[in-house]
């Protein structure tokens, strides 16, 4: 089936203390679609200015908000859920169109899964608290949750809505305002979920300001009205962030990439069952959503004994991986995010040619018929060398780079070899061997016998420079508030210093 | 050779974002969205640290790496080139609608 291509409006703008706002120096910028490579609207090209506007707008509505029940702000987050969730294919051909993914993924894993994190974040609220101790007979301690107040979220183009949804829900549902800004490479998506949404929370709690990193990012990351700075990107400019937070000395949380290794031991070939057929997919995950994500499992660690024959089911697999028209949902992989992300990835195959790694399948770009002006690039399996730069850089691409180890201790010494530790995956039918990898991998997230999944209530974040701070789960709410501790004593007595 | 070098068209927007910007930095970044490509900052504006080598120079401006990155490139010479393209991240020629590229040749140490 061929879902309609959406219908945008001609030209955006920003939502500040709850209205649609034009930028102040009146400037916009042209976005386009990587599934056709044509402009569809226009969208505010704000700075310094528009930063002010909507941090003060969120300042006066923190006033009211930081102060309002959980059950309030739960019970607003469920309607957000319930809301996107009715316009849940509407808002998935929109995606598709502003990113380029595949409807197939919208439909069934950005959408859904933005709807169950926002119910997820409406429901802890509901269930935890502080907490209390007794120190002594008379005083008690008790640890007290704040609302930082304004936060900034500065958001990634590789699953707009759904990254955009990990950072507000805990933001709000922690009591604090934000002002969001989406990537300028795929700005419109969160933009038509401001229209469906905007009018369910107080004007000023949720500002998005559109814009260039330089220009509109910036004079965000470093307001000094921010109490805190959420980001998602690659690593200079988390350097950044953190040099700029420094300056008003407030928290952040990043996160940075990786360059996941996907483990296949010996023993998923000791039957040819559905297992083994699931871990042939697992393989294949490096293709979902382009391999523009963080933790693609970009780098395949294969036993050697069984190299040949799973490579053969994995290559197969590979080469049924149906490309087109990103709006038809049978298509299972769609165009790159961007023009610029196509060009570097064909540049890194350049690079992994040049290393001397093999070339397995894939290694171009795919000519789409149906729209030869977008940005589509072929799966590809090379085999090669942990010490290769395509196993080492981040590709963010439809890329894995293949490698073979002989035995546990040298698997686990490539997986850890890596600037990276966000996520990892081990297949085997062997618990002990299992545990042995979950717990000896440096990442943030392992995987066992699965992959690319992401439920609300598990946690997701970086070690070493894959960065730090743990979206997807309750302990998010820590990062969106303070603790005050307020200690009380019930005695009459003095303390009997002076 | 230099490990650095810029393609004619790469440099012709480094001559624009100086008129507007004043002097130029380079640092290569690594990791997620918008990584694995040159980063270009006004001089100074990214903080650099002991982790970090200056790994060549392009039309004046120093252009810096990540240490740790750099092993990975101890045989390789770049060429940064610029792309159409809307890339994001906070790098200057963002706004003009084109983003700088990293392109490699290898050879042998």
């Amino acid at each position: 089936m061929k879902y309609p291509k959406p219908s945008f409006k001609a030209r955006y703008e920003n939502f500040i203390n709850g209205q649609w706002t034009p930028p102040v120096d009146g400037q916009y910028f042209g976005n386009s679609s990587p599934v056709d490579g044509a402009n569809f609207c226009e969208i505010p090209r704000s700075n310094k200015k528009d930063i002010d506007l909507a941090v003060k707008a969120a300042w006066e509505a923190a006033e009211t908000w930081t102060k309002s029940s959980a059950a309030e702000r739960s019970r607003i987050l469920n309607k957000i859920a319930d809301t996107i969730e009715a316009n849940l294919p509407m808002l998935a051909a929109v995606e598709t169109w502003d990113n380029g993914k595949a409807i197939r993924e919208t439909l069934n894993a950005d959408l859904p899964l933005a709807v169950d994190h926002f119910r997820y974040f409406a429901s802890v609220i509901r269930a935890e608290s502080g907490d209390y101790a007794d120190i002594n007979a008379d005083t008690v301690s008790m640890e007290v949750h704040e609302p930082l107040g304004v936060v900034a979220q500065i958001i990634p183009w590789n699953f707009p809505i759904l990254m955009a949804t990990w950072k507000l829900a805990p933001a709000l549902a922690a009591g604090n305002c934000v002002v969001l800004k989406p990537a300028e490479q795929t700005p419109a998506s969160i933009l038509v979920v401001m229209e469906l949404i905007g009018d369910l929370l107080p004007a000023g709690v949720l500002n998005v300001v559109n814009g260039f990193g330089a220009e509109a990012g910036k004079p965000l990351a470093t307001h000094p009205d921010v109490r805190k700075v959420a980001f998602t990107g690659e690593t200079t400019t988390g350097r950044l962030i953190m040099q700029y937070a420094s300056e008003n000395i407030i928290p952040v949380t990043l996160e940075l990439g990786g360059k996941s290794p996907n483990i296949f031991h010996k023993s998923i070939m000791a039957e040819d069952d559905a297992f083994l057929d699931k871990a042939v997919e697992g393989f294949v995950l490096f293709a979902l959503n382009q391999g523009e994500v963080c933790t693609c499992p970009s780098r395949a660690l294969i036993h050697e004994d069984i190299y040949e024959a799973f490579m053969q089911r994995c290559i197969q697999r590979v080469q049924a991986i149906k490309m087109g028209d990103p709006l038809e949902d049978s298509t299972m992989m769609g165009a790159q995010a961007s023009n610029d992300q196509y060009e570097k990835i064909l540049s890194y195959m350049d690079i992994g040619k040049k290393e001397g790694a093999q070339l397995l399948t894939g290694g171009a770009a795919f000519e789409n018929e149906v729209y030869p002006k977008g940005h589509y690039i072929q799966p590809t399996v090379f085999k090669g060398t942990n010490d290769m730069r395509i196993f080492q850089e981040e590709i963010f691409g439809p890329v894995v780079s293949v490698t073979t180890f002989k035995d546990d201790d040298e698997a686990l010494e490539i997986a850890n070899d890596t600037l990276y530790g966000l996520g990892a995956g081990v297949w085997t039918r062997d618990v002990h061997q299992m545990q042995f990898f979950a717990r000896g991998i440096h990442a943030g997230r392992v995987w066992c016998n699965c992959y690319h999944d992401y439920p609300a209530h598990a946690s997701f974040g970086g070690y070493k420079k894959s960065g730090f701070g743990r979206e997807n789960h309750k302990m998010m709410l820590n990062h969106y508030r303070h603790t005050k501790n307020v200690l009380t004593s019930y005695s009459k007595n003095a303390l009997g210093f002076f | 050779m230099d490990r650095v070098s810029i393609t004619p068209a790469a440099s012709e927007i480094v001559r624009q974002l100086k008129e507007t910007h004043g002097a130029l930095m380079f640092h290569m970044s690594g990791g997620c969205c918008d990584g694995s490509a040159p980063m270009c900052f006004a001089e100074g504006e990214f903080m650099l640290g002991s982790c970090d080598v200056q790994m060549g120079e392009i039309d004046d401006c120093p252009f810096y790496i990540a240490a740790d990155t750099f092993t990975y490139y101890k045989n390789s010479r770049i060429v940064i080139d610029v792309t159409q393209g809307r890339g994001a991240s906070f790098s200057l020629e963002i706004p003009l609608g084109v983003r700088f590229l990293m392109r490699s040749e290898l050879f042998e140490t």
